[in-house]
């Protein structure tokens, strides 16, 4: 396999994905030396062009670019020429005539990513495109997940609740988790369902509800019994309408609140892993007792980014030109 | 077998060590190390390790994936046997360390695993099938400075089969195989190659080197 660009979680099919997997796994273990230093992308530049603000995914970045040797540079759009005006293909053009060999691109808009491909030769990884994608958090997810449930997610059903209507953490989940046989129930108020989710349910076999309780505590939902919960966030900043009316009824309905963590535990025992992409809003999708929890694995999916970001670098950028396919 | 029809990487080798596949099984391939060849080698490179380092103290046997690691693992119960001492096993995936990334396919990443007493002021002993052009004990070498700091690191290899492109050389040699850079030597162990659901207690038949193409 040599793969060039990493721009969809759809682009990956199990082996590929599974490959990445393995390969973050033994990337974990650097991260546990006192030296935390492979040779193996010296003399390979590497921009974080960030378009969109983020912490995790622009550290985690840079972080796995240091670690394998490669030259990291951060571009945000705010300190960058785009606020003088220019143009997303002028800024990428503009950087890719300085013989760079990726760029991680996070922006705004959907479908940027594919578009920034066929301008540039670099490899492109899509660090999260509007409401579209973001491959290399579904892949970090599936990572911990897989860690935490024993090392396989075939027959598991992980359960995803929020705002699946601007998440794009949500729809490369769906599918890298599909891939691996996972099964998923996603949960939102009407609301917050992105439009045509029934057809697409039907077609890629996931189930929706607008019923959290219903969904985590009774056996009688179409997936059975959750194996996992992942929380999103509810993107305030992508919001323009009024899509539920105050904020303490979105927790008292969607929310992971104190009470409904309780019956949880009650229900599928106090080890049921607890995901959240962040940055959490603590007190409205996810309450202080959750995100703290014994089977948080909120802080494990962090650190389980760099190591998967170190292997989506080593996967696209340790092979020659030459060779890819 | 299994594990590279689902795998789509190149399985961690170098040319000329080839990984073989049932499809690309060599039909004219002549069998220069039989079952009982290997296993008196690796008997006497145990006693070779172990009258060089003047018995079994310090010392860390660590094997490069894939087939280094059984090796490794057989030389250690070997040691075992003869001085009644467990000696530690740990193995080394140099993937990340290699030279020549850029010019192969992506390459699968096996996993490293030190054992618990580490390598510092130790002797290293690396363990691999076939030596070959040496870049793999090069990035051996560079990896295991990221470990720590052996007393001394020496290098036992099943088979020798000559054009280094690197001034390295073995400690402790199997057999040493004269060959063409043309042809293909095959290693086949039966903890890495046996057919699935054989009987892994009389698979010993398995294990076997040969050597296929060239211009003969």
């Amino acid at each position: 396999m040599s793969r060039k660009h990493l721009l969809s979680s759809a682009d990956l099919d199990r082996a590929e994905i599974e490959a990445i997997l393995d390969t973050a796994t033994s990337m974990h273990d650097v991260q546990r030396r006192s030296v935390k230093k492979l040779p193996t992308l010296r003399g390979r530049t590497v921009i974080n062009l960030f378009f969109e603000d983020s912490t995790r995914t622009r550290s985690s970045f840079e972080l796995a670019g240091k670690w394998m040797s490669a030259d990291t540079i951060n571009i945000t759009g705010k300190g960058s020429s785009t606020s003088k005006g220019e143009s997303l293909r002028d800024t990428v053009k503009t950087i890719c005539a300085m013989a760079v060999d990726c760029l991680v691109i996070r922006h705004s808009a959907s479908g940027s990513c594919h578009q920034v491909a066929q301008w540039v030769d670099a490899s492109i990884v899509n660090a999260g495109d509007g409401t579209h994608e973001h491959p290399s958090q579904a892949l970090l997810d599936a990572y911990t997940l897989r860690h935490r449930l024993g090392g396989s997610l075939d027959g598991r059903h992980v359960v995803i609740v929020g705002d699946l209507a601007h998440s794009r953490v949500f729809r490369s989940n769906v599918i890298t988790l599909s891939r691996l046989g996972a099964r998923v129930t996603v949960v939102a108020p009407p609301t917050l369902m992105p439009s045509g989710i029934g057809a697409w349910s039907a077609a890629d076999g996931f189930a929706t509800s607008w019923d959290l309780d219903e969904t985590l505590l009774s056996d009688s939902s179409p997936h059975g019994a959750p194996d996992a919960v992942m929380m999103l966030r509810v993107q305030r900043e992508r919001m323009t309408g009024g899509f539920f009316p105050t904020e303490r009824e979105y927790s008292d309905g969607y929310g992971l609140t104190a009470q409904r963590l309780e019956s949880l535990y009650a229900a599928r025992g106090a080890d049921i892993p607890i995901l959240h992409p962040g940055p959490m809003n603590r007190g409205l999708e996810i309450s202080a007792e959750a995100a703290d929890a014994t089977s948080s694995v909120i802080l494990d999916q962090v650190s389980a980014g760099v190591a998967v970001r170190m292997a989506i670098l080593y996967h696209l950028l340790a092979s020659g030109e030459e060779v890819a396919a | 077998m299994v594990a590279a029809d689902r795998h789509p990487l190149t399985p961690s080798g170098e040319a000329g060590k080839e990984v073989e596949t049932v499809a690309d099984a060599p039909t004219t391939a002549r069998v220069v190390m039989s079952s009982g060849d290997v296993f008196r080698a690796l008997r006497r490179i145990a006693h070779e390790i172990l009258e060089r380092n003047k018995g079994s103290d310090d010392l860390v046997l660590i094997g490069i994936p894939s087939r280094g690691v059984p090796l490794a693992r057989r030389l250690a119960a070997i040691i075992a046997e003869v001085e009644g001492e467990h000696v530690p096993v740990g193995e080394l995936d140099v993937t990340m360390y290699r030279d020549d990334l850029r010019s192969q396919p992506t390459r699968a990443v096996s996993r490293t695993v030190i054992p618990p007493q580490g390598v510092d002021d130790r002797v290293v002993v690396l363990v691999d099938d076939v030596l070959y052009s040496g870049r793999t004990i090069r990035a051996a070498l560079e990896a295991l400075t990221e470990i720590g700091r052996p007393r001394a690191v020496r290098l036992a290899v099943l088979v020798d089969r000559g054009h280094r492109d690197l001034p390295i050389r073995a400690d402790f040699v199997g057999k040493n195989l004269p060959t063409s850079s043309t042809e293909r030597v095959h290693v086949r162990l039966t903890e890495t190659d046996a057919p699935e659901g054989a009987d892994p207690a009389g698979g010993s038949a398995v294990d076997e080197v040969r050597i296929s193409g060239g211009d003969r």
